[in-house]
This record gives structure tokens, C-alpha cells and sequence, in this order.
């Protein structure tokens, strides 16, 4: 007998049974990215959304062509198109409620346009003359963000906040495919699933982060699939195809109203354009592939739905056409016209009130400014 | 001033107490940040506050600097004023970008529209033996960046004062917290309304004739130390509490130096690229007739922040103060 058979039985204490904490497999995104457009389930979306959606994607195509242009003319500093990804857009403006918010990369002009924000404001940024052309506030789109995925956490705290105050308000955050390498990307969205925060994110993945493409950015099954180690579901859409993400983005939004928690939202596009304006794309990729994506224009599914199906006749394409046009032509004047900036303003909005030192600094431009004046004469 | 026998109080309880004070005063106002809540801090500032607000309000978040800051820029733009504790200086760093490019930023880039009040403590420093990422003196990255207001408090009321403007305070405001005087102690009275000072003033902390010692945060009693120690040798000198970084004080600071013609600036802070160097440009520039001798800095080595056994060679202490104050040329007044 041993001294502990002596001293009676020993029984160790057993560890806490080791549960799961949430079971994944509900939050797998599909294998494939869901569709709407060419299948059966077409049929169940109302036709006055898909004629909607068309006149969206239409003048969504237009104004990213006008503001390529104003570019070429010197009229923006630079201009990261969004063409091609115009399904995307579209749908993450027309999914939100007024009082909801939209938190935009600076790819995401469009979004904001498409949400109802001048585009003469939403351009501002890329124009030069100021770093945000409208006040956040009113139009509950957030500050177009260019550091990569910082705007995440931004939504994932405002949608808390909203929530904390007992407001039914869902914030919806546009990020890109290279911006979900970025640490604040996997903060954002381990902040939104413990917090159950009444947010959406919608991963544009376009193909490239610039020049880099996803293989290098990833070794992920998909994007949706990162949703799962958060414990949120994950959802993977044809991001071409605008009745399939304003779907996916619809019920993400209404599963985050009614107290569901965060969803991650993948959009499969691709970005026919470069970067921005001064990007070269060719070389990095080739023409084939881009025409391969052409040929999956958001515009052109959606056209063929519509008019195979008889929801829209010649009539009505070209009311979408005349429409962006007239857009286009109010745009190119307004941007044809040089900015007024007072440099002053230079030192308006650093704090609240002008530290001592800021106000000497002012002193010092008001009279440089001052003798400029002075020799124009 | 008052003559009641007042009960000391910790730099610690003052800074407690004016977080209790800015949430009962304001429902807009939330604390979060790593243990928080429960906890009540690993220096037990937030101590009692999640019992006594919730846990809505006093939040322990997951454990991300960026996330946690990130998160307080969406909260201060819905309309909230968050109060985020870093955990330790050298912990702050990962959310810096947030810091630079969004909170410091977010009022200009908006032409006033969004300001985001919102206050990040930072216990800083060294001199508690802190291992490793445990004593840095931040303080210079913080105020290279415009659009934050930079404060450190140096007494127990200061502390108070200071944090509740911080919180009152519209724009985004560091309050750098010198973790070696959170123990410090003080004759305030907790049960007594309590001054909130503006930011933006420095305050002369001991009147002399003879040199300014230009100093802020844990080097304040360390100035205080070597001026009574100076006495000894017939140094009468003046020790002023920068307070805040941002705005900076120039008038008192100013007003100082002419009176005395020397000053040293006194800070933990790595001397090269530091503030001491900001400061002494200032002060060369009002002061120049002035001046006896040129404004000399007593700061940290430029090295790594040291191991706890080795950090006391590091700190600027009474010693290498009254060396430098040796050193403003007194020759030349006789």
C-alpha cells in the first residue's frame, strides 16, 4: 500500500468541463458568393428596387467617369475610382435609415453621393481645399477615411454609444480587402462581437490592394470567413450583382437593429480602374482579366434582369442615362469653378479656442498675408 | 486661504474623485479601458467607480490600445465624452495612430463640426521600479502632435483640477499622470468643492531670486528638494509647475526667467528631442537681454528607459540639478 492509498483515495479537483463558446457553423459564410440577379430568387425582389438600384448604378457609373475627368483637368488632386464596384456603393447608401450612419474609406465618395451627400462636398477632400467638405453630422456620413481600416473602430464605439442611449441607430463601415490586414480591422471587429454593437462591416474585396493582390494579402478561405474567430456571422456576396448585396446588407443592418450583434459582409468585385489616377495598372495585371470582370458589370446584370424580364423599357433606361447626365453637367460647372479658401481658416479649427501660440502664428500669416496684398498693388 | 486641518489625501483618491464628480455631473461622460471596471485599475483610480455607475459606463474593454481609442472617437462623435485609461506610458503606443491621425485631427478636418472631447490618462514615468514598457516619459510625442492638449499634474489638487477640465474641456486633452506621486499625499479635502483649474497656466510653486527651475509632473518635488538643498549654498531659486504642455505658458514662464536672468529645465523626459529643448528656445527668445547664462536642461539620458536597478543613475535627482545650477556662469557677476 502507498503512502497515498494510506492516507486515503487521492481525487484530484477536475478542471471546469471546457465548453464551446458559440457554435461556428451557423456563422460560415455560404461556399459561394451569393447571388440574386439571373436566378430564381430574382423574382422575389420588388421591381420598383431593382429600377432604383439601376438608376443608382447608372449615375454611380457617371459620376466616377466625371470625376476621372476632373482629375485629368487638374480639377481634383487625385481620384480613387470606383467603377466596377458600383453595386457595392450603391447598396450600402440605400440599405441605412436616415437616422442610421455610414463610415466611408476614401474610395467610398460614391457611397456617400448615392447616401445623398453633394458630390461638390463629398469631393473636397480630393479636390484639396479641405480635408472634409460637409459636416458628419448631417448627413450621418462619417469623414471619408484614408489611413486603412482606422475608420472601423470608429463605427463599431458610435454604433455602442447609440446603443447605450437607447437609440435605434446601425452604423454600416466600408473597408477594403488590403484593409482587412490591418490591426485595426481585427479590433474593430473583436470590439463589435463583444460589445454585440449594432454594426456592419462591408469588405469591398476588389482584388488589390493597389498592386497587391489578394493572395499575397490573405491565406484566409475568404474575407467572410474571418467573421467566425470573432464569433459574428460572416456572409460572402457576388458584390457585382446590387439586389444580392442590398439583400445580404439589408438583412445584416436588420439582424444589427433588432439586437443581433455585428455581421461581416464580403463583396467579391473587382476594380476595373487603378488605384487612383496615378496608379499604373498594367503592371500588375493583365487586360484579360480585367475584361473578364467587364463582362460581370454590375450595370449590365442588372440591365438584363430588368429588361428581360420587361420592368423597364427603352423609356425608362434612358430617363437613368439623362438623369446621370444632368448630374454630370452640374458637377463639371461647379468643380470648373476655382474654390474660395480664406487661409485663415488655417488656425480656426485646431482647439476650441487658439493657444497663445496658435494666435501669434496667425498674427504672423495675417501679415503675410497682409504684405502680399499690399505688392498686388 | 484656508486653515483648517485638512485629512491627506493620495494624488490617486483626488484623481478618483474627480472622475466621481465629472459622471454624477455629466451622464454623457464614460470611463474605459483595461480593468477598468471590476478591478478598479491596476492603480485602483477608477476604484468603486463600475459599482457605482454600471457597467455601462465604466467599461472594461478587450485588451487594445487602437481598439480602445478607436472605439472612444466613434463614442465622443455620437455625442459621448469618454475618459479612456492607457494602461501603463509605454502600453499607449499602439494607439497612437489613432491618436495622431483621427483624435488630435478630428475638429480641423471637419471645420469644427465633430470636435471629439475626449480625455486619455496616461500614467507616466519612472522611479517606481517598473520593469520594462513600465516608466516611459511619453510626453513628447504627445505634444509634437497639434490638436491635443497636454497636462501633468504635480500636487493632489492640481490632479483634480486638472482632470476635471480635461473632462470639461471640448477638445481632446492627455492628462499625463506621474505614477510615482500617485501615493503621494496632501492636505485636501475630498468632502469640499474642489478649484478646476483652466488649462493652459503654469503656477510658481516656490518664489526665489537667484534661477528658475522650469520643471512639470514628477520633477516638480524633485525641483522642490534641490531648492531647499540650495540654500545651502546661497542659491534662493524659483521653481515653477509647468502644468500643462499644451497650451504652454509662456507670460509666467517669461515673467520668471527676467526676474531671476537663469533657468534649467528639469524633466525625465530624454533630453534630445524633448520638451526641455522646446523650452529653452522659448524662453532664449523673450528672455535673450535677460539672460545671465544659457537655459540649460537637467533630463533623462537619451537611452532606452532602464532597468529598475539602474534607473535611479537615469532620473534627474537633486544632485545633478544643483550641478547645473552651478554651472550658469554666477562668475560673471563678480
Amino acid at each position: 500500500m502507498t503512502v497515498m492509498e494510506q492516507r486515503g483515495a487521492y481525487h484530484p479537483t477536475p478542471p471546469p468541463a471546457w465548453q464551446p463558446r458559440t457554435d461556428p457553423a451557423p456563422l460560415l459564410p455560404d461556399e459561394r458568393p451569393y447571388r440574386v440577379l439571373g436566378t430564381d430568387s430574382a423574382a422575389d425582389v420588388d421591381p420598383a428596387l431593382l429600377r432604383r438600384l439601376y438608376a443608382e448604378l447608372v449615375r454611380g457609373r457617371r459620376y466616377n467617369t466625371q470625376a476621372t475627368a476632373l482629375t485629368k483637368q487638374g480639377r481634383l488632386a487625385v481620384y480613387p475610382s470606383s467603377t466596377g464596384q458600383e453595386a457595392c456603393e450603391v447598396a450600402a447608401a440605400l440599405v441605412l435609415e436616415e437616422r442610421d450612419w455610414l463610415f466611408p474609406s476614401y474610395r467610398d465618395t460614391l457611397a456617400a453621393v448615392a447616401r445623398g451627400l453633394d458630390p461638390v462636398q463629398a469631393l473636397t477632400l480630393l479636390r484639396g481645399d479641405w480635408h472634409t467638405g460637409y459636416d458628419p453630422r448631417e448627413h450621418r456620413v462619417a469623414p471619408l477615411c484614408t489611413p486603412l481600416a482606422t475608420q472601423l473602430p470608429h463605427a463599431v464605439g458610435l454604433a455602442h454609444a447609440a446603443r447605450l442611449k437607447g437609440d435605434d441607430v446601425v452604423a454600416l463601415a466600408l473597408v477594403g480587402d488590403g484593409g482587412t490586414s490591418e490591426g485595426d480591422f481585427h479590433e474593430a471587429l473583436n470590439f463589435a462581437a463583444v460589445w454585440q454593437a449594432p454594426v456592419v462591416f462591408l469588405v469591398q474585396n476588389n482584388g488589390f490592394a493597389i498592386s497587391v493582390p489578394l493572395e499575397k494579402q490573405t491565406a484566409a478561405p475568404s474575407l467572410a470567413h474571418k467573421a467566425v474567430g470573432y464569433g459574428m456571422p460572416g456572409r460572402l456576396v457576388d458584390g457585382n450583382d446590387a439586389a444580392a448585396v442590398h439583400q445580404v446588407l439589408a438583412e445584416a443592418v436588420a439582424h444589427a437593429r433588432a439586437g443581433g450583434g455585428p455581421t461581416l459582409v464580403e463583396a467579391v468585385t473587382y476594380r476595373i480602374d487603378a488605384h487612383t489616377n496615378a496608379d499604373d495598372a498594367t503592371r500588375y495585371r493583365g487586360d484579360a482579366e480585367v475584361e473578364t470582370w467587364r463582362a460581370h458589370d454590375p450595370i449590365t446584370l442588372l440591365e438584363r434582369e430588368l429588361t428581360e424580364r420587361d420592368l423597364i423599357d427603352e423609356a425608362g433606361i434612358q430617363a437613368a442615362r439623362d438623369a446621370a447626365e444632368t448630374m454630370a453637367a452640374d458637377l463639371r460647372e461647379r468643380m470648373n469653378q476655382d474654390p474660395v479658401l480664406d487661409p485663415m481658416d488655417l488656425f480656426a479649427h485646431v482647439y476650441a479656442e487658439p493657444t497663445p501660440q496658435l494666435r501669434e502664428q496667425e498674427a504672423l500669416l495675417r501679415a503675410e498675408l497682409a504684405a502680399e496684398e499690399e505688392g498686388a498693388h | 486661504m484656508t486653515t483648517v486641518a485638512l485629512k491627506p489625501a493620495t494624488m490617486a483618491q483626488a484623481l478618483t474623485r474627480a472622475l466621481r464628480d465629472a459622471m454624477t455631473a455629466d451622464p454623457t461622460v464614460h470611463v474605459m479601458g483595461e480593468d477598468v471596471g471590476t478591478l478598479g485599475g491596476v492603480f485602483r483610480v477608477t476604484d468603486g467607480l463600475a459599482k457605482e455607475f454600471g457597467e455601462d459606463r465604466v467599461i472594461d474593454t478587450p485588451l487594445a490600445e487602437a481598439g480602445i481609442l478607436g472605439t472612444a472617437v466613434g463614442m465622443a462623435m455620437y455625442g459621448l465624452r469618454p475618459v479612456v485609461e492607457m494602461q501603463f506610458d509605454a502600453f499607449a503606443y499602439p494607439a497612437f495612430e489613432q491618436l495622431i491621425s483621427h483624435v488630435a485631427r478630428m475638429r480641423n478636418r471637419t471645420r469644427g463640426a465633430m470636435p471629439l472631447p475626449i480625455t486619455i490618462r496616461v500614467p507616466y514615468g519612472g522611479g517606481i521600479g517598473g520593469v520594462e514598457h513600465h516608466s516611459d516619459s511619453s510626453e513628447a510625442y504627445y505634444i509634437a502632435t497639434p490638436g491635443l492638449h497636454v497636462v501633468t499634474p504635480a500636487t493632489v489638487a492640481d490632479a483634480y483640477g486638472l482632470l476635471r477640465a480635461a473632462i470639461a474641456s471640448d477638445d481632446p486633452v492627455v492628462v499625463l499622470e506621474p505614477k510615482r506621486l500617485y501615493w503621494s499625499k496632501d492636505s485636501w479635502n475630498p468632502e469640499e468643492p474642489q478649484a478646476v483649474e483652466p488649462i493652459g497656466r503654469a503656477v510658481v510653486r516656490r518664489a526665489g531670486r537667484s534661477a528658475t527651475l522650469i520643471t512639470y509632473g514628477p520633477s516638480v518635488p524633485v525641483c522642490m528638494e534641490a531648492a531647499e538643498a540650495a540654500t545651502a549654498e546661497g542659491w534662493d531659486l524659483e521653481v515653477v509647475d509647468l502644468r500643462s504642455l499644451v497650451p504652454f505658458d509662456d507670460e509666467t514662464v517669461a515673467a520668471s526667467v527676467r526676474r531671476t536672468g537663469r533657468a534649467v529645465v528639469v524633466h525625465e523626459s530624454s533630453g534630445f528631442g524633448g520638451p526641455g529643448g522646446e523650452i529653452a528656445a522659448r524662453v532664449t527668445e523673450r528672455c535673450f537681454h535677460h539672460l545671465e547664462a544659457p537655459v540649460l536642461r537637467v533630463a533623462g539620458f537619451d537611452i532606452p528607459y532602464p532597468p529598475p536597478m539602474l534607473e535611479r543613475h537615469h532620473l534627474p535627482g537633486v544632485d545633478r540639478i544643483l550641478d547645473a545650477v552651478g554651472r550658469l556662469q554666477w562668475e560673471a557677476e563678480n
